[in-house]
C-alpha cells in the first residue's frame, strides 16, 4: 500500500465517526520505481491532506525532504513534485498494520495488501 | 451455465483454482479486457487528465491493466485473497485491498474521479452469512461509495443480474444513496453478447446523460411501440420466421431455412451450395 492510498483512507468501522487518519505501522517498506507523471501529482496535491502525509512519511522514515507545510505555487517546482511523487507513489508498505484511531481495530497488511475485512459484530 | 453466486460466498468461490483461470484462460481474459474497456469508455473521463480510479472487485487486476494503460492510477478492492495474490504476483500498478464491499468502503470524500466494477455487484444480492441482509449491504456500499466520489464523477458497474427483481434491488439501493443514472444495455438482442452496465452519476449535470448501448438498432426507445408500414401476413403459420408449411422435415427447403435461422443467431454456418441437402449415395 502506498502513502497516497493511505492518505485517502478512512476507517469504515461502524460507529467510528472520526476515523481519519488511520495509524500506519510499517514493519517492512519497499521502494518501487513508478513513472513520474507531473500532471497526476499536481492533481493529487489538491486532494492530499499534507499534514497527514508529512506525519506518516516521518513515522515510517521515508520523509525524502518534503516540507512540513505545503508552499503555495509549488505546481511548477519540478524538484518538489519529484519528491512528492517519490513519497506518494514509490514508497510502499509491504508488511505492517493499519489501526483505526477511534475503535483501535487493527488491520493487518501482508504482502502489500491490507486486510480490511470486519468481523461479524462491527459489520452488521 | 450455472450462476457462480449460488455456489457460496465469493471468497470461497474464487479460490486458487478459479483464480488461475484469470491468468491462463485467454477467453476469460479477453472477455474481461473488453468489458473493462467498455466500462472505462462509459466513464467518459476528461481526456488527457490522469485520474484516480476505484476498481470494485478488481480480482487479479486485469481491468487495472487497462486503467494503467490509459495513464490513470487505481485502487482495487476484492474479497478473494486468492485473486489478490494473483494480482500481487503479477505486480500490477494499483494498490490492493482485501475488503468486503458490503461492509462499506472507507475513503475520504471526493477521492475518486471514477469507479468501475466488472461482474461484481451481483454478489451482494446473496446472503452468505446469517447476519447478511442484501438490501442493507447494498445501501451501505452505495452510501460509502457516494461519499468517496468526486462531484460529477461516474460509476460504471458491469453486472449479470439474475432476474429483474435483483436488478431493481440494486438500482433502488443506488438511488436511495443519492445516485442518479440507470442501466445501459449493449447488444440487447443477442443472448450471448448482451452486456448490462449500471451507470451512476453523483449530482445531475447537463452532461450526465445515460450513454447509449451498443447495437440497440431494433429497439431505440424501449417504452414506445415502434410503428412500421410493413404488413404482417398471417398466411397459415402465425410465426413468420417458422419454416414454410410445405417444407417437409429434412427436405432441402427445411435445411436451407434452418441454416438461415442459425446464421441469424450468430453462428458460423457453411455457405449454401447446390449440394446442400442432397442425399448421399449409400456406400454398399
Amino acid at each position: 500500500m502506498r502513502l497516497l492510498t493511505h492518505n485517502m483512507l478512512t476507517s469504515h468501522v461502524k460507529g467510528a465517526e472520526s476515523g481519519y487518519p488511520l495509524i500506519l505501522e510499517a514493519a517492512e517498506v519497499i521502494l518501487r520505481n513508478v513513472d513520474f507523471n507531473p500532471e497526476f501529482i499536481k492533481r493529487m496535491l489538491s486532494k492530499v491532506n499534507w499534514d497527514v502525509l508529512y506525519q506518516t512519511a516521518k513515522a515510517i522514515g521515508h520523509l525524502n525532504d518534503i516540507p512540513e507545510q505545503l508552499q503555495p505555487n509549488v505546481e511548477n517546482d519540478e524538484e518538489f513534485l519529484r519528491k512528492a511523487h517519490h513519497v506518494l507513489l514509490e514508497v510502499e508498505v509491504k508488511e505492517g498494520h493499519l489501526i483505526c484511531p477511534t475503535s483501535k481495530k487493527k488491520f493487518q497488511i501482508s504482502n502489500g495488501i491490507p486486510n480490511m475485512l470486519l468481523g461479524e459484530e462491527s459489520s452488521s | 451455465m450455472p450462476r457462480p453466486e449460488h455456489g457460496g460466498p465469493p471468497e470461497l468461490y474464487y479460490n486458487e483454482r478459479e483464480s488461475t483461470k484469470y491468468t491462463n484462460n485467454s477467453r476469460v481474459i479477453d472477455v474481461q479486457f473488453r468489458m473493462s474497456e467498455r466500462a472505462m469508455e462509459l466513464l467518459s473521463l476528461p481526456s488527457g487528465q490522469p485520474s484516480l480510479i476505484l476498481d470494485v472487485g478488481c480480482g487479479s487486476g486485469l481491468s487495472g491493466e487497462i486503467i494503467s494503460e490509459m495513464g490513470h492510477f487505481w485502487i482495487g478492492l476484492d474479497i478473494s485473497k486468492a485473486m489478490l495474490d494473483v494480482a500481487a504476483w503479477r505486480e500490477v500498478n494499483g494498490d490492493l485491498f482485501l475488503q468486503d464491499m458490503g461492509d462499506g468502503i472507507g475513503f475520504r470524500p471526493g477521492t475518486f474521479d471514477g469507479v468501475i466494477s466488472i461482474s461484481a455487484i451481483q454478489w451482494l444480492c446473496n446472503a452468505n452469512k446469517k447476519h447478511h441482509r442484501p438490501a442493507h449491504r447494498l445501501y451501505r456500499f452505495f452510501c460509502s461509495l457516494y461519499i468517496a466520489m468526486a462531484r460529477g464523477a461516474r460509476a460504471v458497474f458491469q453486472l449479470y443480474p439474475e432476474n429483474s427483481e435483483q436488478l431493481e434491488l440494486i438500482t433502488t439501493a443506488a438511488m436511495k444513496a443519492g445516485f442518479t443514472g440507470g442501466i445501459t444495455v449493449d447488444y440487447p438482442n443477442s443472448t450471448r453478447a448482451k452486456k448490462m452496465f449500471l451507470c451512476l452519476f453523483t449530482g445531475q449535470t447537463a452532461a450526465a446523460q445515460l450513454p447509449q448501448g451498443l447495437d440497440t438498432t431494433f429497439s431505440p426507445i424501449a417504452n414506445v411501440v415502434q410503428f412500421t408500414n410493413e404488413r404482417f401476413e398471417f398466411s397459415g403459420s402465425k410465426n413468420k420466421l417458422a419454416a414454410p408449411a410445405h417444407a417437409r422435415k429434412k427436405s432441402r427447403d427445411w435445411i436451407l431455412h434452418k441454416k438461415q435461422r442459425r446464421r441469424r443467431q450468430g453462428f458460423e454456418i457453411r455457405a449454401d451450395s447446390k449440394y446442400t441437402g442432397r442425399r448421399r449415395k449409400h456406400k454398399f
